[in-house]
């Protein structure tokens, strides 16, 4: 079914209640022009979203399945939980299934090159698997620091074929990624696509990849009414941009008995200064960066903070308009997660059920074990585990402390010095 | 655009056009490479006969800039940097040169003073107009109503990938002067200033009767003779000057300066 004219359509120039809009140089306005009008134009055209739900059956592996987590539930002793597996997704995580819609879009714009923003890398690696498909080049803008801490996505993304720019300016993250795609488009935008990966920056980008992320909802609604029986009490996402919470909360956003819960990086905890948390923590305050208006993590003076975040996909100033809208409405509640938390979550994860989440997905399992128990096995709560782990094993050993990883990569290491 | 508006600053610029075939615009990335570096700069702009400045607001994501200016704006955030040094700085220009002054600066900074207070502080400083580049005219009506009840001109973009349709609208909202981007892309990188910036020009021109700025890529003599020919009323010269301090100090500034100066006699 597709989501045409849905509850969470944008109003007036792509606003989001008071959030959202196009705040563009002049040089892309015929460039987003374009790119409306390839949406619109999509979204009307009947077959496009079973062409969609094809390719990202076909190619990337859905629908993906909801697993009831039977040990946790025991473990934790209150609700019933269940879990959204977007990790099951061909490159592991939910990003591949806005880049094979915005790949489809791409095709019918005649584009010839893609650019795209990474953090983790997920989107990235998505984009470039879909680039590589296409026939299309492929641009992949990296903050230096992910480049770092996330090297084994920068492998795949250049063996897949995609040229990848570590950024050096500014905090060398995901914002700076994004900065340096605007600028990139700013030039090539004749023959090039932006693929941007999350619901931030300009409007149609938005409301284009939460159209194409409200598979996981739709999806996930019709699995817990098979599997449950019954909606969901309470659904938990983690939210860097927000597009995996987008994606499944839209999916419920009618459902009033639904509680939504977005789970942002509370880092080394809000009150060390050290995290990414805009809305939980109240620290954020409405701005307009990257072409948008939102809640950003800025000072007083507008400039943009530094943010902190074990999750490279969450370490983000900002915020998807729509979900600055629900969060004011009351619609999606927002809780944090520090680092410590989210490592303990996932090791639980890992013990007990033989899933390895993601550290961005790991925060919505973190705020989910705080509240199971307080629940009544008669509640069921459903978790979007946005990917998976393995991307991580760097970070994780790490946090863990882990001798044996450390042994491994010494010797390793030693071999190539030889 | 309101038609009982007149501007002091399109005033301003007719004037210096008489004896001068074109008019000269330079940028200062306020507080690099030190506000003391910023004042040499302008003694230096003074000394020249440049007619207009842009003081660039430092703002951590400025996406219309190339790297050279995005690492002044964040050298000049790390250094500290505030809008009260901004204010200050501006304010001792505009009582000591005579040459006009602008704010350049993305929106935030503007959203987050609030339009009426920003405006209030650019015309107590004796600022004439600004250049917020990440800000559309469909976001714009309510700062630019404010900016002309304050006196100051909201100097919009024109670019060669806008079509007849958008340039007639940018101009039918348009005040003071025009910044017409001479290419693609962002600042800080050379331009063929072929016959195409003529015809991108001209179809400005059709758009607007206002004094027309050509920038992005002008960084010597030649370039600025080439915009006249080309049939813009000033020549705009950004990321080559900053260029020029860091290469080679005041003396180098200064002569980079006259030089392109002598082509606009």
């Amino acid at each position: 079914m597709s989501p045409k004219l849905p509850v969470w359509a944008p109003g007036r120039e792509g606003y989001f209640g008071d959030f959202g809009g196009a705040f563009i140089p002049e040089m892309l306005h015929e460039t987003f022009a374009e790119l409306r009008a390839a949406f619109e134009n999509a979204c009307d055209d009947e077959t496009f979203w079973q062409s969609y739900v094809d390719v990202t059956a076909g190619y990337g592996g859905r629908p993906t399945p909801v697993t009831f987590c039977e040990n946790l539930t025991r473990k934790l002793g209150g609700a019933r939980i269940y879990v959204k597996r977007e990790d099951l997704n061909h490159t592991g995580a939910h990003k591949a299934n806005n880049v094979m819609g915005q790949g489809l879009l791409v095709q019918r714009m005649g584009k010839k090159r893609v650019i795209a923003e990474t953090g983790a890398g997920q989107h990235g690696v998505a984009t470039a698997t879909m680039a590589a498909r296409l026939g299309l080049e492929c641009t992949i803008y990296m903050g230096e620091e992910d480049v770092a801490r996330q090297h084994p996505n920068v492998f795949w993304m250049r063996q897949l074929g995609a040229e990848v720019i570590p950024v050096t300016d500014g905090t060398r993250t995901l914002k700076d990624a994004i900065n340096a795609c605007l600028r990139d488009w700013a030039d090539s935008m004749a023959d090039t696509h932006y693929v941007m990966g999350t619901v931030c920056g300009p409007h149609p980008f938005p409301q284009m990849v939460t159209y194409f992320q409200s598979i996981i909802g739709q999806e996930a609604r019709a699995q817990m009414l098979a599997l449950a029986g019954k909606l969901p009490d309470r659904v938990y996402a983690c939210v860097g941009g927000g597009s995996n919470a987008s994606g499944i909360f839209t999916g419920f956003l009618d459902d009033l008995s639904t509680e939504l819960v977005g789970v942002e990086a509370g880092g080394k905890g809000i009150e060390t200064g050290e995290h990414a948390a805009r809305l939980a923590g109240g620290k954020g305050v409405p701005g307009v960066a990257q072409g948008y208006k939102t809640v950003f993590l800025q000072n007083e003076e507008g400039l943009m903070q530094d943010t902190h975040s074990v999750a490279a996909g969450l370490d983000y100033i900002g915020i998807g308009p729509m979900l600055a809208d629900l969060h004011e409405q009351g619609r999606v509640r927002f809780e944090s997660a520090t680092d410590q938390e989210v490592v303990d979550a996932l090791r639980l994860t890992m013990r007990s059920e033989g899933i390895i989440p993601a550290l961005e997905s790991s925060h919505a399992f973190a705020a989910a074990f705080r509240e199971a128990p307080s629940l009544s096995d008669d509640d069921a709560i459903l978790i979007n585990q946005s990917g998976r782990g393995d991307k991580d094993i760097f970070t994780v050993a790490d946090a863990l402390d882990d001798e044996g990883w450390k042994t491994f990569i010494r010797e390793t290491a030693a071999r190539y010095a030889r | 655009m309101n038609t009982t508006y007149s501007s002091t600053l399109e005033a301003s610029l007719r004037k210096r056009q008489t004896g001068k075939s074109i008019l000269f615009m330079s940028h200062v990335v306020v507080g690099y490479p030190s506000l003391d570096a910023n004042w040499a700069m302008l003694e230096a702009m003074d000394d020249a006969g440049v007619d207009v400045v842009e003081f660039q607001l430092p703002f951590s994501e400025p996406i219309a800039d190339g790297p050279r200016f995005v690492k002044a704006n964040h050298e000049a955030i790390r250094a500290g940097t505030s809008w009260q040094q901004y204010f200050d700085l501006a304010t001792r220009a505009a009582a000591r040169f005579s040459f006009e002054i602008v704010l350049m600066g993305y929106y935030n900074s503007v959203f987050r003073m609030g339009p009426e207070r920003f405006c209030a502080r650019l015309a107590e400083t004796g600022m004439k107009g600004f250049i917020v580049p990440d800000l559309p005219v469909e976001e714009a009506g309510e700062l630019n109503g404010l900016a002309r009840e304050h006196g100051l001109d909201p100097i919009l973009t024109m670019t060669p990938t806008n079509s007849p349709a958008r340039l007639a609208e940018i101009g039918r909202n348009a005040s003071g002067f025009l910044y017409c981007v001479a290419r693609t892309g962002v600042t800080g990188r050379q331009t063929d200033l072929s016959s195409e910036v003529g015809s991108f020009l001209r179809r400005c021109r059709e758009a607007t009767p206002l004094p027309l700025g050509l920038g992005f890529g002008i960084r010597s003599a030649e370039n600025v003779r080439q915009a006249r020919e080309h049939g813009a009323d000033l020549a705009i010269v950004g990321t080559a000057g900053t260029q020029a301090w860091e290469e080679g100090g005041p003396e180098a500034y200064s002569r980079f300066l006259k030089s392109l100066a002598a082509a606009t006699a």
